[in-house]
């Protein structure tokens, strides 16, 4: 006789099962929880003269425009540094380099460079960036203090760096799983490897950049470690914008040599060195709620951007 | 015979340590169909790779030996390899259609040599299309992904791309291993179209293929060529007992 009745139930699968559901859910309810409680508190505070106006009386009145202008300009000016390095990068050792010992020491510490603690970063970026670069420039130049001192750039260019193993990697994901059959297929038409990159390779692997930069760009908005140092005021209502002048006509540009406000910074000043708590707290939240907004719009940008591709690729 | 196109002498092929083909020497000819058969891992589709120096991507190849087109040695170290591509065609087992529209897809190879005109790109389209029997099913959409088509459909797109680029020789890696009757059909048809233009080379597994399409046949067995012949004596009249044992069906 078949045994076709269920004799007993498998007792490990269903409790495991249940462990593995009660984990995940307690994890969607943390979340709802920090989200619901960020945006009950903070939505109150949200208005137009908060997003579009300065702090004021000592940051327990007005807006926090500064934060958000400096947080885009910073974020914006990092992904103009990280991708073109990154995907050069990830380029070169996925399609050029070969599979030598130091070669893979490099993958591998590329790796590592995630890892390491963002506070680090900012020390690196400190003495790099600024006493060794910056204040290099200034005695090559000789520009008395121009270069050598906290700014935009500077904090961009380290958060660029701190960026720069996760857009490496995405980008090797990505270049990895374009399939081999294609680059045959370019190949046996004839195609040198640099047409096969440029024309089968990258065209594929774009979706897989554009994940790696949305990584990129929520990580560099959120981080307020590496910055400390390197141009995040405590207050500056000065938007760092300088006209950019030809002949009559200006047009005012971002200043990568100001220093500026930073809504990670922000949020971690108003929590520990607030003159008064309970007028601060509200700002606090909607500041974060803005942090959150802001993230996520830069992500949605960038999702946006991905569907495009991938729908330009036939693969939906 | 026909005049020779392909020649190869002593040709042997390391990856690393294993060596995958031995002592290989055979006259391919011209504007005709040459079959090579024999069971997995025998070298074939590896030898097939030699003549358009598709190993030469892969690390840990080596290669020793000759291997002359038109009497030109395309393992001499002033040989262009993009040029020589251009002049051997690859079809591969699998589609390999890139994730493009069926113009694009056909006018890749063109376009990469330089064909910027329009007008140009259009008639190379049509022509390589009509020659590979797929015009009347694609003249309608093609601006649409390629990746659309069918299986077959597909196939025969990867042979108007080849076509694109105006080969003398074309060679196909088992060109329908992965397709259903009719469209295996269809190929061994064009097939046979084709080898009034060009010279063929095909790998298959399929014995039946072999002896519906070509002219010639070769016989690999362990890295090594064991019989080549005309394939109506590979298959009628054999000469060793290896080849004889494999096309009846007896191994393999």
């Amino acid at each position: 006789m078949l045994a076709l009745h269920k004799k007993k139930r498998d007792f490990v699968g269903t409790i495991s099962m249940w462990i593995v559901r009660i984990m995940f859910f307690s994890l969607v309810l943390a979340l709802l929880l920090l989200l619901g409680k960020i945006i009950t508190q903070g939505i109150g505070t949200i208005s137009f003269e908060f997003i579009f106006d300065d702090p004021k009386n000592n940051m327990t009145e007005g807006g926090i425009w500064p934060a958000i202008f400096g947080t885009i300009s910073v974020t914006f000016i990092m992904i103009l540094l990280a991708v073109p390095l990154g995907v050069c990068s990830a380029i070169y050792l996925n399609e050029y380099a070969k599979d030598t010992f130091f070669n893979r020491i490099i993958r591998t510490s590329i790796n590592n460079l995630a890892g390491i603690p963002s506070i680090v970063f900012g020390l690196f970026g400190l003495g790099f960036f600024i006493l060794f670069i910056g204040r290099g420039m200034d005695e090559v130049l000789e520009t008395g203090l121009l270069f050598g001192q906290p700014a935009l750039i500077w904090a961009s260019a380290t958060l660029a760096v701190l960026v720069l193993p996760i857009v490496i990697v995405s980008t090797l994901e990505a270049l990895n799983s374009v399939p081999k059959s294609h680059r045959d297929a370019s190949y046996g038409l004839g195609a040198t490897k640099w047409q096969t990159i440029k024309n089968v390779v990258l065209p594929q692997a774009r979706p897989g950049i554009l994940t790696g930069t949305i990584l990129a760009v929520s990580r560099g908005a959120g981080e307020t470690a590496p910055i400390l140092f390197l141009g995040a005021a405590f207050f500056l209502p000065n938007l760092p914008v300088t006209d950019l002048c030809i002949g009559d006509y200006c047009i005012p540009m971002i200043n990568p040599a100001k220093q500026f406000m930073y809504l990670a910074y922000h949020i971690f000043i108003l929590a520990t060195q607030s003159s008064n708590p309970t007028k601060t707290l509200p700002i606090q939240y909607g500041s974060t709620l803005v942090l959150i907004v802001l993230t996520f719009l830069l992500n949605i940008t960038a999702i946006i951007f991905r569907y495009r591709f991938r729908k330009s690729l036939g693969r939906l | 015979m026909k005049e020779i196109k392909i020649v190869t002498k002593d040709l042997n092929l390391y990856y690393g340590n294993k060596q995958a083909l031995k002592n290989i020497t055979l006259n391919i000819p011209d504007k005709r169909v040459t079959a090579f058969i024999g069971p997995s891992g025998c070298g074939k589709s590896t030898f097939l790779r030699v003549l358009n120096r598709m190993n030469d991507l892969i690390d840990n190849v080596r290669i020793e030996g000759e291997v002359s087109v038109d009497g030109v040695n395309i393992y001499d170290k002033n040989i262009d390899v993009v040029n020589l591509r251009k002049n051997i065609g690859m079809v591969f087992q699998k589609s390999n259609l890139f994730p493009k529209t069926i113009y694009e897809n056909i006018v890749y190879g063109p376009k990469i040599n330089g064909i910027n005109d329009k007008k140009t790109l259009n008639e190379i389209v049509e022509r390589t299309c009509v020659q590979s029997a797929i015009w009347d099913e694609v003249k309608d959409r093609l601006n649409e992904n390629a990746l659309s088509l069918s299986g077959g459909q597909q196939q025969r797109l990867c042979i108007a791309r080849a076509l694109a680029v105006e080969p003398e020789i074309i060679l196909m890696d088992e060109p329908a291993s992965a397709l259903d009757p009719i469209s295996t059909a269809k190929i061994e048809e064009l097939i046979h179209d084709l080898k009034q233009r060009y010279t063929i080379v095909i790998v298959t597994h399929n014995m039946q293929q072999a002896a519906r399409v070509s002219d010639m046949t070769a016989f690999f067995y362990l890295g090594e060529l064991i019989e080549y012949d005309r394939t109506t004596k590979i298959f009628t009249n054999p000469s060793k007992k290896q080849t004889e044992d494999y096309v009846t069906g007896r191994f393999g």
